[in-house]
């Protein structure tokens, strides 16, 4: 796979998607994180090494701790964040779209 | 469609025009096996179990999945002004209805506007938080709701 840093590569895995909504809530420390999977501590540290680097996470040693903090402004910058989102709404107005062609053209039968 | 997230006020605005009379856009907001029809996302449906469309009533449905799995949801109506405008509170919770605590909520603002036969509707979706707002994106990616599990594949392979 190629190495991408971007905030789409850091939630292009489902571990961490669940470490990003994990740190969203508060900053922790990293062995606090990886006890809440069920992977190596080294596995964990990866992930959280390439959210670092897509730039969506801070790290900073403290002694032989490391604390993790997500950088919410990056990832609310980077509108495309977004993007599903949007995209579900769209999805959801052309289903409404077509309800509303179905409901006129009953209404013009009676 | 208009889509923008204020950020300082923490909220998500979304803004469309359907080609159809105020009242058949209001009945499709507001009634169930309306909102069945178009609330979920393909491959996903919305099916209701409870309806109680007034000031302090709720409504409560399920997404369900392509492999028939649930999720339920339910939305807490706050004020009604019929034809106008209603407000309610949304949340996950399970099939009884019981609140799960460990997601954030939001509060639904939807006004309704016509004008020469297109009906305007207005959301305005507002969270405690920034983060609240970034949890419930982050679990739609998760949950697939979003349809982004489906989406990210592309979205990655056009950057």
């Amino acid at each position: 796979m190629e190495s991408r840093r971007d905030v789409f590569q850091a939630i292009a895995d489902p571990t961490r998607r669940a470490i990003i909504g994990l740190v969203a809530g508060k900053p922790q420390k990293l062995n606090a994180i990886a006890r809440h999977f069920d992977m190596s501590r080294q596995a964990i540290s990866l992930h959280i090494r390439i959210l670092k680097e897509c730039g969506v996470m801070s790290v900073t040693r403290e002694g032989r701790e490391r604390h993790c903090a997500l950088r919410l402004e990056k990832l609310a910058e980077a509108t495309d964040w977004l993007e599903p989102f949007r995209k579900m709404w769209e999805a959801r107005f052309d289903q409404l779209d077509n309800l509303l062609i179905n409901l006129k053209s009953k209404k013009n039968e009676k | 469609m208009n889509f923008s997230i204020d950020k300082e006020n923490k909220k998500i605005l979304v803004e469309r025009e359907f080609a159809a009379a105020l009242a058949d856009v209001w009945a499709a907001w507001t009634r169930s096996e309306l909102l069945d029809q178009w609330w979920a996302p393909k491959p996903w449906k919305a099916r209701t179990q409870k309806m109680d469309f007034r000031e302090g009533g709720h409504w409560l449905y399920a997404m369900v999945g392509p492999d028939n799995e649930e999720h339920w949801a339910r939305a807490d109506f706050k004020s009604i002004t019929p034809l106008k405008s209603f407000s309610a509170q949304d949340a996950f919770c399970d099939k009884s209805g019981n609140i799960d605590q460990s997601f954030p909520r939001s509060m639904w603002m939807n006004k309704f506007s016509e004008s020469s036969g297109t009906t305007k509707v207005n959301i305005e979706i507002a969270y405690t938080e920034l983060a609240d707002l970034e949890k419930i994106i982050e679990m739609g990616f998760r949950e697939g709701f979003t349809a982004a599990l489906e989406n990210l594949d592309e979205l990655l392979d056009e950057k």
